[in-house]
């Protein structure tokens, strides 16, 4: 399991400055506040949250679409965050980015064929070249036989097919990292198992590395071989699948897996258990720790001043909790 | 079953379109006891919000097919007239979270204004009782009663959802449909409304019909099952039988789909894609996905009961 790391992000702040009123400044967003980790080659990790918890902002972020405030991110040795033009055009073709919605992201007066053709001129592809690699990706993301796909529109795929362009246009400069932002989460279950599951035998084939981004803990698992846990900008905990889920550590991840049910009858007879409240705003994050305000297990004094520190209970599976540190200020 | 609180039978809503005729909702039987949860689950696409609307008669204008029979109390009121209908039915013994209603609320009225409209329409109230109830109903939903004078841009999703949800419960109607309550909701929210969900059903035995694709928050509150494919039911059946071993080809694929968190079992799709509501196949109208087909499947199975008194719409069952 040696890999060598790929991508490393130091101390990453994303703020989105409010605009100004008259004198002095209204204040920031702090969507990405203080995210450190490490991505191997060919590794996939899943970073899970609320909305609002900064987590599309993350992605935004690596993908050099934001220029973060502070930190660093690192890609092969090559700094990114504060990058020069041609930097960033090598870098973007070792990136690829899934989004969200499918529909939003394809350019609805394209068809297939010049939505794919396009990062590849703008690459400066030779003609010849462009039409091999479109049918190699098409292959790939299964849009079989390709003479039918190849000459539609958007508008006239369902769903999981405009996904798979989406998916093939992402990997059609052959990155080494994919982000995918909620890849899934605008499907049907079934075909969000196929779609996950494109995902991840190309990522296997290719030893892709890919963040991939989502809500939905349940699905986690089957496609990914590490998990943080993201609330109010920061990274509450940083584990291996199985650790995680097996020890949640922090109280934020603990409410978040007792939330979320399992098909089972069982669950009308109970009412679920819920921490009160709700998401901190990123515009003034609560003092010390930003789950303390809704968290059954805070300790007055402690956790409502003072950010809690990342603690290392189990090997390779992190926290950022008081509870953890046996010293305490 | 014939003290049902809701009766549907052979409902049927057809729409026209410049393509041919969307049968959307095609044939469509159960029924519904008091203070019971129906959960109609199926994917985008296959009638589910469409049977939602022909049950409260929220028809858009290119209907060419709405028929059939549904009973409130024994009382079909699908003889009613537009006018009986709105003034008897809609929103007092029947009414509806819309789908995304959250995102739907009056931007320029404080969401109290909102709640109280249906108490003075129906009950010609005094505006004080009126208060009153809307005051009880919001406790009843879990918001704080100084959210009364604010507007929908000042409250979380989470909130919204819940004013939408008293605008239903207002006129204490004794059905609620639910279309899709808490799918644009993030996890912590969404299990807050589930828990508020199970309460009212519990303290005022209201019953529910929970329309939507996510099958594992459906358990939180179903009584009963219901799944939907192409515009027909293909099975019914009470939810702990059929969280455990569902019946009909369908339903056992669909649950193999949904990822579960506490066990690893493999994931597993369903190939192929739901026909288009415009040229239905011949037959089961699963069959040309079904890995279990057999000759019979090209011939339209009927609605089987089995011996448990479950409902599956498949020749295996025979």
């Amino acid at each position: 399991m040696q890999h060598s790391t790929l991508l490393s992000v130091r101390h990453l702040h994303t703020w989105y400055e409010l605009r100004q009123r008259a004198f002095g400044r209204a204040g920031s967003v702090r969507a990405v506040d203080d995210v450190t980790f490490d991505l191997a080659e060919g590794e996939t990790i899943a970073v899970v949250g609320e909305s609002g918890c900064g987590k599309s902002s993350l992605a935004k972020t690596i993908l050099g679409l934001y220029r973060p405030t502070q930190g660093e991110i690192v890609f092969q040795g090559q700094p990114i965050h504060a990058a020069k033009a041609a930097t960033l055009r090598w870098y973007r073709r070792q990136v690829g980015f899934v989004q969200q919605d499918p529909y939003g992201a394809l350019p609805p007066f394209m068809n297939v064929h010049r939505i794919l053709a396009e990062p590849l001129i703008i690459h400066g592809i030779r003609k010849a070249q462009r039409e091999e690699r479109i049918r190699e990706v098409l292959e790939e993301v299964k849009l079989v036989p390709i003479t039918d796909f190849i000459t539609k529109f958007p508008h006239m795929l369902s769903g999981g097919q405009q996904q798979r362009v989406v998916i093939a246009r992402a990997i059609l400069l052959r990155p080494q990292l994919i982000v995918a932002d909620e890849p899934v989460s605008m499907l049907d279950a079934s075909v969000r198992v196929e779609i996950l599951e494109l995902l991840r035998n190309l990522q296997r084939v290719h030893r892709l590395a890919v963040i991939y981004i989502t809500h939905d803990l349940s699905a986690v698992r089957h496609f990914s071989e590490r998990i943080f846990v993201m609330y109010g900008g920061k990274i509450v905990e940083k584990g291996k699948v199985a650790d995680l889920l097996r020890n949640p550590l922090h109280p934020y991840t603990r409410a978040l897996l007792r939330a979320i049910p399992d098909a089972d009858a069982t669950n009308a007879e109970t009412d679920r258990d819920v921490p009160p409240g709700e998401p901190p705003s990123l515009l003034h994050p609560p003092p010390g720790c930003r789950f303390h305000p809704r968290c059954p297990l805070v300790t007055p004094g402690l956790c409502d001043m003072l950010e809690p520190p990342e603690c290392e209970p189990e090997p390779l599976h992190l926290t950022l909790c008081w509870l953890y540190k046996d010293t305490k200020p | 079953m014939n003290n049902g609180l809701l009766q549907v039978e052979e409902l049927r809503l057809h729409y026209r379109t410049t393509q041919g005729v969307v049968q959307a909702v095609d044939g469509i039987t159960f029924s519904l006891a008091p203070g019971q949860a129906l959960a109609v689950l199926g994917e985008s696409g296959c009638g589910k919000s469409s049977l939602a609307r022909a049950i409260l008669r929220l028809l858009p204008r290119n209907v060419e097919v709405y028929d059939g029979c549904v009973r409130v109390n024994g009382l079909d009121v699908m003889l009613l007239d537009e006018e009986q209908f709105r003034r008897d039915v809609r929103w007092s013994k029947i009414s509806i979270v819309m789908q995304a209603a959250m995102n739907a609320l009056n931007p320029v009225l404080r969401v109290a204004d909102q709640v109280i409209e249906p108490l003075l329409v129906h009950q010609d109230r005094q505006h004080d009782a009126a208060l009153a109830r809307v005051r009880d109903v919001f406790q009843m939903v879990g918001v704080p009663l100084d959210f009364m004078a604010r507007y929908a841009f000042e409250l979380s999703g989470g909130m919204r959802q819940r004013v939408v949800l008293a605008m239903a419960l207002v006129l204490k109607p004794p059905l609620v449909l639910l279309d899709e309550p808490t799918s644009a909701l993030d996890v912590l929210t969404q299990a807050n409304i589930m828990n508020v969900l199970k309460r009212i059903k519990r303290d005022t035995s209201t019953s529910f019909i929970l329309i939507t694709h996510d099958i594992a928050t459906s358990s939180e509150l179903a009584d009963q099952v219901a799944v939907m494919y192409a515009g027909q039911l293909v099975e019914i059946s009470d939810a702990a039988r059929f969280f455990r071993e569902s019946l009909h080809p369908y339903s056992q694929k669909l649950m193999a789909s949904v990822p579960r968190l506490r066990d690893d079992t493999k994931l597993e799709y369903i190939p192929g894609r739901p026909p288009s509501l415009i040229n239905l196949p011949r037959g089961c109208r699963f069959a040309p996905r079904c890995p279990q087909r057999f000759a019979k499947c090209d011939q339209d199975p009927p609605m089987m009961h089995t011996e448990d008194s479950r409902q599956v719409r498949c020749w295996l069952y025979e």
